[in-house]
């Protein structure tokens, strides 16, 4: 991982924060949960999660679905509430504040902010269909960042061309395939210069053709240093990209290995039959 | 046959017919927005997460969709000065009392449509504006407003038109607004067919010039970039079909 994560836009001006500054946390994790649980009703969702995820790592997460790593990105997204346990970015505890010795949740327009350090991805992309492909891109850093239009159209304008979309910029979401949608999507969440992306699915609702484009995407940012936590069903694109692979297993991490160990000497039986059912 | 053209003719070019359309289009303006406004307040309380606003909500629907307009019309009108004193004053004129009561009458209507309106757009819109980082009141504004106006647009057309015709009912608490005058000029002439049917003509062209100002305005949230829109007509349809 030598290059700085987007250092090109960086050098060039058009991402606010210095190179160093996004080098120098001192925590040991970027992201980290610590035994997160979540619970909807009587359905126990997530039983105490814990894991990490270093600087430049790319973490994977595969599992059943119904395992919970849809919600336990959500909850790192800070979009659904936890019920007990910690996530932190860069050491510092979020989502919530003390208040007499009691945790709760921040206010909506807190959260809001610590949103936007985290860039999310999400399964049916979920673009705005009032926007053209770059007005999805500037939106964030317009009425998050308060950039003005201009800036935003150029800063966009990179981006969008990062991701292969140049041409296509002045499109409609109607007038873009599933893939390149996603690619939207992508350019979207990274324009906010995020400490750290999450990928829900992100090539489970595409046709099989349109998913190499998705992915070569994602692989190239993790090239690029970008750390992100990515849950997927692609077991190609976890031995290739991942520096370690996580299973979930009815709201818990029951394995949690390099590619090469999990893949071909996973510990756990669960891992072992779900390793067999998608290959 | 009874029918004089030139009476007719008359009719439709009188100054006190004219006024009265520029009443009835004021008043199916003013009350309209107040209405949705209103509407859309009582639309959001339903959605609120707290259950005695939800409750305030929906009994003003159950009960401003029951009360047939002229009944509250009537009751604004003649009712309301008994009992608040501040509605005898002189301000209280009868477009005031008409504009309260059809706009309270339209809210429980409009409040139902931005209801179905809000329950269209996808979770996913609203997860990711959130996600973006956007606080509450941008996650309205930018990203569901947008969409829910496109939606709303042709519910909340018929309403308008409905608010038009509605604005007749004013003529009995003698707001002089188009059929008050066709009333008064029938009166004094018992020319009813050519009264009237002028007056249908008026309401005819008015609903006409809203009806392509709402095809315009549905043009303007049909989202696809000019490179579409300069394509043929078939692949226009296409694109159409795809966004719904």
């Amino acid at each position: 991982m030598s290059e700085p994560p987007l250092g090109h836009l960086l050098d060039a001006g058009l991402l606010g924060e210095p190179v160093a500054a996004a080098r120098e946390g001192t925590a040991e994790y970027v992201l980290e949960a610590i035994d997160l649980h979540k619970r909807y009703g009587h359905n126990d969702v997530l039983r105490g999660v814990t894991f990490g995820v270093h600087r430049g790592d790319v973490k994977a997460v595969l599992g059943p679905s119904g395992s919970g790593k849809s919600t336990m990105l959500r909850c790192l997204a800070l979009l659904e509430p936890i019920d007990a346990g910690e996530v932190r970015l860069e050491g510092r505890r979020i989502g919530v504040r003390e208040s007499g010795g009691r945790l709760v949740s921040l206010p909506e327009r807190v959260l809001a902010k610590e949103r936007s350090e985290i860039g999310m991805v999400f399964q049916r992309f979920n673009l705005f269909p009032h926007l053209t492909a770059l007005g999805n891109v500037m939106i964030g850093l317009t009425e998050v960042r308060g950039r003005s239009k201009s800036e935003a159209r150029e800063i966009a304008q990179t981006m969008i061309a990062r991701v292969g979309l140049a041409e296509r910029a002045s499109f409609y979401l109607g007038e873009l395939s599933g893939g390149q949608q996603q690619r939207v999507a992508i350019a979207r969440a990274l324009v906010m210069n995020p400490k750290v992306m999450l990928f829900d699915e992100p090539t489970s609702a595409l046709d099989p053709e349109l998913v190499g484009e998705v992915l070569a995407v994602m692989e190239e940012l993790a090239r690029e240093g970008m750390t992100m936590v990515v849950v997927t069903h692609e077991v190609g694109f976890a031995k290739r990209v991942a520096d370690r692979v996580i299973m979930m297993d009815a709201g818990a991490i029951i394995e949690d290995a390099p590619p090469a160990e999990f893949f071909g000497n996973p510990q756990h039986e669960r891992t072992r039959k779900f390793l067999e059912a998608v290959h | 046959m009874d029918f004089k053209p030139s009476v007719f003719f008359e009719a439709l070019t009188s100054p006190a017919f004219i006024d009265g359309v520029r009443i009835t289009i004021t008043l199916t303006v003013v009350a309209m927005a107040f209405g949705l406004a209103l509407g859309l307040l009582v639309a959001l309380l339903r959605a609120s997460p707290w259950a005695p606003l939800r409750a305030v909500a929906w009994g003003y629907i159950w009960v401003f969709r029951a009360i047939p307009a002229l009944v509250w019309l009537l009751f604004v009108w003649d009712a309301l000065p008994q009992l608040v004193p501040a509605f005898k004053g002189d301000w209280f004129s009868a477009f005031a009392a008409a504009t309260i009561a059809l706009a309270m009458n339209e809210a429980a209507y409009a409040a139902e449509v931005f209801r179905g309106g809000l329950l269209s757009i996808d979770e996913g819109q609203r997860l990711a504006a959130r996600a973006l980082g956007m606080p509450p009141s941008k996650v309205f504004t930018k990203v569901i407003a947008p969409q829910l106006i496109r939606v709303t647009i042709p519910p909340l057309s018929n309403d308008f038109i409905t608010m038009l015709k509605l604005t007749s009912l004013a003529s009995v608490i003698s707001l002089q607004e188009l059929l008050a005058r066709t009333q008064t000029l029938v009166a004094s002439t018992f020319r009813f067919v050519e009264y009237f049917s002028a007056a249908a003509i008026y309401y005819l062209v008015l609903v006409s010039i809203f009806m392509v100002i709402q095809a315009q305005l549905e043009r303007r949230f049909v989202w696809i970039s000019q490179h579409t829109a300069g394509t043929s007509a078939l692949s226009r349809v296409r694109q159409l079909a795809a966004l719904r």
